[in-house]
Parts: C-alpha cells; sequence; structure tokens
C-alpha cells in the first residue's frame, strides 16, 4: 500500500482487498458524478436496489419519515479509512456502525441513515458494489435505514478512492444515561471486550504486515450490548461512549474533565487480545490509545459493575467484558492506570494519532 | 503471551526488589543503557520502587535521540524536492532538527513516508522507478543489519533511485566517552540486551579490565531489568567488577554472526557527530567506498544554509545522568511532546519521553 500526497503524482490509493477485478472492468467516470443519465444509473441500479427500503425509493430531494413520540438524537460522521478493505470489515460496515453506535451509545434506537459517497475518478464498480453490499447488510444487521444519500464523482487524485459520509437519526429511549458531568466517586468503569483491535488490524492491513493470526477489526454493532444494559440496569448506568479514535484512553480522559474527578484503570484487568498486545510491544504503541470500532467504555453506578459485567458477557459480541477500575475524587492526574508491578501511574492523552486514517 | 507475562510476575518482582533493598548498603549509580529499558524502569515503576537504593542514569541508548541536527536538516531539505521521498522510521518525525522537524516540513509540502523496515523502502522504489526513495538510515547495531540487507537488496535490483541517508551509531564508544570524561559518576553498566544479541559481549571484557567497572547483559522486561541491578548491586557490594549475562535467553556470546558479516559487508566503522556529545572517535558506521553509490549524501547536494547551534536542548545532561529530565529548565514547559526543543521528549526511547508519560515529576 502507498499513500501520499497527489502532488507526488503517485496512484493516489490502492486495492488492497480480496476482489479481483475483472480486465473488462467498468469504472466510475465523472460522468457518474454530474446528474444526467449515468448518474440516475448509478443511483439507481448500484444504490437504490441494494438498499431498498420505502423512504428511499420515492427519490424526493429530501426523505419523508413518519413522527417519533419522543425526543431524537442526531449523529453526523465521515470515513476516510485505508485502506479501504481490512480484516474483519471495511469502509462500508464502518460508516453504517460507527453512525449506529454513536447513537446506541447516546441511548437511542437508530431509525435512519444518510449516505454520502465521495468516489474517485476511475474508482472500479465492481468495488463500488461491493461495499454497497457491505453497507446494506450492515443497515440490515442493525435495522437502520438508509433513506437519503448523494454521490459526488471528484477528479483523480483529489480523494483517496473513496470517503463516505453518514448522518443517523435515533430515537432516545429512556432511561437515557444521563452523560459524563454526572459521574461520582466510586462509580465503576467497565469496558465491554478487547481493546485496541480495530486500530491494529487497519494498521497491519495498511502497512501489510505478515501477522500470524490476522488482528481482526472489532467493527460492529453496539446494539445489543447497550439495549441488555438499558434493561438489566436501567438508571444504574451513567455514561457509554465507544472507544474509537484515541481509543480507550482519549474516552477517560473526556470522562475525567467532564466530571473534575480522577478515574482510575487497572493495567490486569484490561483485556487485550495476543495480536493487539504483540503488535503494540513490536511497535512501541499502547493499547489504550488504539481505536476501536464495536468496542465501549461503560460508567454505571457504585455496586452496578457486577451485574453490568455479566450482563454484557452474557452477549457473544461482549463476552469478554471486564470490570477495569473506578471513579475517584481527584488523585495524581485525570487518569491513572495501576501498572501489572503495583506502581499508579498517569495515563496519558493520545497526542494526535500514531497512526491516521483510520476510520 | 506467556513469554511476555512470565517477566512480568509481581510477586518474582517484589522478591528481587527486596533482594536488592537487602544486600545494598549504600546508594550506587547504574547506568541502563538502552532507552527502552528506560522506558521499562519507568513505565513499570521500578526506578520510583529504587529510588534511595539505586540512582539510575538514562543512558544515551536512544539513536533518535543522538542522532545530529546536521542529518534531521540535510533529511528535511532533501524531502522538499519535488523527485525525492524520504522514507523514515515513524520516531524521528517529530525530532527537531535546526529549521524543524520532518513533520514540520511534511506540513509544508515535504514528501516524508513512514516505513516499518527499510526493505519497505527497496520495495517501494521498485515500484516507483520515476522517484528517488531515501532510507534515513539510524539507529544502533541492531538496526544495521537491516538496513545492510536493504542496500544488498537494491543492489540486487539494480536500483539506481534508492540510497541511504546513514547516521547509524555504535553503543561501545558512547560508553568509553562517558567513563573517560572527568565528572564519570556511572559506577556500573546494564548493557543494552538487543544490541549484543547482534553483536555478542566478547568486546565488553576489554572495557571492563581496562575501566574496572562491571558490566551486566540485561533485558528489557521488569525481571531482566531487576535481574541486571542486581547482578550489578552484588559485584558492587563485593568490590568486583566482572562482565556478566543476565540475558542469556536471547544474548549468545559471540552474538549474531550472519548480522555481524552482513555490517561488515557494507558498512565500515567511522568517527561521528552525537547530538549533545559532539564528535565521538569511532562512534558511527559509514558506507563502505564499494557502496558509495547509495550514499544520500553523494546523490544529493546538502542544504545551502549551514546549521546554526542554537540546540537548547540539555539532552546532553540528562544522557549522562549530571540532570533528571524534572530537573530541567524546560521540562513540561517550554518542552512538551507537542513542542519538543530536543529528541529525548519525543523519541519512542527518549528519556524525558519517559518522564513526561510515565508522569514520574520527581527525580528518583
Amino acid at each position: 500500500m502507498i499513500n501520499m500526497q497527489s502532488k507526488n503524482n503517485l496512484v493516489s490509493w490502492q486495492m488492497n482487498c480480496p476482489v479481483s477485478i475483472p480486465e473488462n472492468a467498468e469504472y466510475v467516470t465523472l460522468a457518474h458524478g454530474e446528474g444526467g443519465r449515468l448518474s440516475r444509473k448509478l443511483i439507481q441500479e448500484r444504490i437504490v436496489h441494494l438498499l431498498n427500503n420505502e423512504y428511499l425509493v420515492a427519490l424526493n430531494d429530501s426523505a419523508q419519515l413518519p413522527s417519533v413520540n419522543g425526543p431524537l438524537a442526531l449523529t453526523t460522521d465521515s470515513f476516510v479509512v485505508s485502506p479501504l478493505f481490512f480484516p474483519g470489515g471495511d469502509i462500508g460496515s464502518l460508516a453504517v456502525f460507527g453512525t449506529v453506535n454513536d447513537l446506541a451509545v447516546s441511548g437511542a434506537k437508530p431509525l435512519w441513515l444518510t449516505l454520502s459517497l465521495i468516489i474517485e475518478e476511475g474508482f472500479p464498480l465492481a468495488i463500488l458494489d461491493r461495499i454497497l453490499k457491505s453497507i446494506a447488510r450492515a443497515a440490515q444487521e442493525t435495522g437502520i435505514k438508509v433513506v437519503a444519500g448523494d454521490t459526488k464523482v471528484v477528479p483523480r487524485g483529489a480523494a483517496d478512492g473513496l470517503f463516505i459520509n453518514t448522518a443517523g437519526v435515533g430515537e432516545l429511549i429512556t432511561p437515557i444515561p444521563p452523560g459524563p458531568a454526572t459521574l461520582q466517586v466510586d462509580d465503576e468503569l467497565i469496558i465491554s471486550g478487547p481493546i485496541g483491535r480495530h486500530g491494529i488490524a487497519v494498521l497491519a492491513a495498511r502497512e501489510e504486515l505478515a501477522l500470524e493470526p490476522l488482528p481482526l477489526s472489532d467493527c460492529g454493532s453496539l446494539i445489543r450490548p447497550v439495549e441488555r444494559l438499558r434493561n438489566e440496569l436501567g438508571d444504574q448506568v451513567r455514561c457509554l461512549r465507544d472507544a474509537t479514535r484515541g481509543g480507550v484512553a482519549a474516552v477517560l480522559h473526556e470522562w475525567a474533565e467532564a466530571s473534575k474527578l480522577t478515574l482510575s484503570i487497572n493495567e490486569r484487568s484490561i483485556p487485550v487480545s495476543p495480536e493487539v498486545r504483540g503488535v503494540c510491544e513490536l511497535l512501541g504503541l499502547d493499547p489504550l490509545h488504539m481505536a476501536n470500532e464495536g468496542t465501549m467504555v461503560i460508567a454505571v453506578k457504585q455496586g452496578s459493575g457486577a451485574a453490568a459485567v455479566e450482563a454484557l458477557q452474557s452477549l457473544s459480541e461482549t463476552a469478554d467484558a471486564r470490570l477495569i477500575g473506578t471513579v475517584n475524587s481527584q488523585g495524581i492526574a485525570p487518569v491513572t492506570i495501576r501498572r501489572t508491578l503495583g506502581s499508579e501511574q498517569p495515563l496519558d492523552d493520545p497526542l494526535g494519532s500514531p497512526l491516521p486514517r483510520i476510520c | 503471551m506467556k513469554y511476555l507475562d512470565e517477566y512480568r510476575d509481581p510477586q518474582a518482582a517484589q522478591l528481587l526488589l527486596d533482594e536488592i533493598r537487602r544486600i545494598t548498603s549504600r546508594r550506587w549509580t547504574l547506568m541502563e543503557v538502552c532507552g527502552g529499558q528506560t522506558h521499562s524502569l519507568l513505565r513499570h515503576g521500578i526506578a520510583a520502587e529504587l529510588e534511595g537504593t539505586v540512582e539510575l542514569i538514562h543512558g544515551p541508548g536512544c539513536p533518535v535521540c543522538v542522532t545530529d541536527q546536521a542529518a534531521i536538516d540535510f533529511a528535511c531539505h532533501i524531502a522538499q524536492s519535488e523527485d525525492i521521498v524520504l522514507t523514515s522510521f515513524g520516531d524521528m518525525l517529530r525530532v527537531p532538527g535546526s529549521r524543524g522537524s520532518l513533520l514540520d516540513a511534511q506540513t509544508t509540502g515535504a514528501n516524508i513516508r513512514i516505513v516499518y523496515s527499510p526493505s519497505d523502502a527497496v520495495e517501494l522504489a521498485r515500484k516507483y522507478p520515476e522517484k528517488q526513495f531515501v532510507f534515513f538510515a539510524v539507529g544502533f547495531e541492531t538496526t544495521a543489519p537491516a538496513t545492510a540487507l536493504a542496500v544488498k537488496q537494491a543492489d540486487r535490483y539494480q536500483l539506481e533511485n534508492f540510497s541511504l541517508l546513514v547516521s547509524h551509531v555504535r553503543v561501545q564508544p558512547a560508553m568509553e566517552a562517558l567513563v573517560q570524561a572527568p565528572d564519570n559518576r556511572v559506577q556500573a553498566f546494564l548493557a543494552a540486551g538487543h544490541v549484543c544479541t547482534v553483536m555478542g559481549y566478547e568486546s565488553y571484557e576489554s572495557f571492563v579490565k581496562q575501566y574496572q567497572l562491571p558490566v551486566v547483559v540485561t533485558g528489557f522486561e521488569p525481571l531482566d531489568l531487576l535481574e541486571g541491578i542486581l547482578a550489578c548491586v552484588k559485584q558492587l557490594e563485593a568490590n568486583e567488577a566482572i562482565l556478566e549475562n543476565r540475558y542469556a535467553r536471547t544474548v549468545r556470546t559471540a552474538g549474531n554472526l550472519v548480522a555481524q558479516d552482513l555490517v561488515q559487508e557494507i558498512y565500515q566503522v567511522c568517527d561521528r557527530e552525537w547530538r549533545g556529545f559532539g564528535i565521538i572517535p569511532e562512534g558511527g558506521l559509514e558506507l563502505r567506498p564499494d557502496w558509495q553509490q547509495f550514499d544520500a549524501r553523494m546523490r544529493f547536494t546538502k542544504p545551502a544554509l549551514s546549521v546554526i547551534d542554537v540546540d537548547e536542548c540539555h539532552s546532553f545532561e540528562v544522557m549522562t545522568g549530571h540532570m533528571k529530565p524534572p530537573e530541567c529548565p524546560h521540562f513540561g514547559k517550554r518542552c512538551t511532546p507537542e513542542s519538543p526543543l530536543g529528541a529525548p521528549m519525543v523519541s519512542s526511547e527518549g528519556a524525558c519521553a519517559a518522564y513526561y508519560r510515565y508522569g514520574v515529576t520527581t527525580s528518583p
């Protein structure tokens, strides 16, 4: 894989996926984005056909949606991951799960999604189809409906293959987690699964690190675990956050700042897969700084930690959930970690990302 | 990852800590040579645990930290050229030269690409023959075999668009420079286990004899480090100075002969400017005349402006044990990982980065 500024005049993106491109392959052209017959054909035959639902099929200038009883949650995210395909996912599934998870951890039931594609001229249609199928699969799995969208084609070099923007709307379900500002001393901190898998999977794919076994991204939906927590713990949940860019460390720092308390975790309690740990040891990275795309941090009221872990462990996707720490009154630093040998140290907030373009 | 957990066992570590404290009659001063060891000592809280028992001086074994500013300036300069792509390990990117870092240069349009292995740079050169690829060959004897191999690969493929900016450094001449200094405080060395894996440790025999200082080849995990420290303290308490290998699971007496032969074939020993230290005799490696077609310094012109020496970084005092990172007037103030004055604050093996990262603000 190579990925450089376009002024280098090098190939600005390159496929790193198991799909072979036939010799007579069709490619996206600038005409596909210019609103004419080719545009309509692309949208109708390749996109609407796959993502079909009652709101999308009308193809009006806006989706007309039914009323919802309670308050809504709205979120948006852009996806520029490189490479487009990585072990455990691709830019399509990432775009759906990323937005769905943002809604889920806010306490909302995901309803509707918009989908904007910015495609680089020359992008193979076969690859686009594969990504759209992945979007359709992820949408079906999470029950979210793609109700509006847009397609733009930019000249070669102006984008890196494909960029995706999504916006998601969800219906907030009570009890809505009140958020990190309400954290209190002795609240308990939980991680829903092994950390750092997405960051390491993308790194390994991008750099073509020949690793065995291949580290898989955790790219997936958090709807079921959030629902399970809501049902089993009700208002005992203070806040949840999917630990994407910046990893678990960034989430803990944000919560510490919002609550003006110290969040303390135990290194030995944090689940890390051997693959992730191996790569991190090798390259001097910290799994706590590595991105996740289907793993969340949860804070619950004192005494509810064990019940929350048990609830999560009953689901296959969060079977490795663990209690990782507690909230304390202000200590030596906003976030601290008890290392394996027992010393308590500050846990730093990641400075920028060691790995750009992971989502 | 059993092979790591075994060497991080808290109970075993406690036994070693107790033993070190039990046998120590006075506060000895040891130097761990390698920056990887420094980070492990701070990350696992060993330096803090031993405060009062053993003083640990964090040595110059961070290749990024000792890379001369002129080499960084040269790298930034050639990367500005439209047809040249500078490839480097990620560690080097934030290190400030006299006119900013490679990252600064990248922001203003320089072509810089992080690679994880010198061979990746060779592959890029094969893939894009219209561009010149330069690999910034920084590192101790541990990295030199890999860059030597890259030269051999480039030669096999007859690549005319691949070259090295060689800034390799050698550990032992630096240790000699340290102990020869009149204000040397080091009483024993934890030698860098990984360098010894490649180079072996026979060459330390004469060092130990000449300077009458214990040298213990030491690994990087908590128990490795504690074993190394215990061995040093035992010798010091017994008034002995011998060479010991406490990293025997990896280090053999003669080292890795294949790697040594490769380095011998491609490189020759040279005097080298070490940042903060000045010129260390025999302190570096350079390409042999037979391989100079792969020397970026021969291929490309140097920056027109000479380097102005405005190094405010106190790395020399830190790496020679005359200042702990938090004692530096700039630590955490003008010098942070976001805006470093010197390399030790940004390198993954830098002592200042270790103190900053693991929050040690008082001197252990």
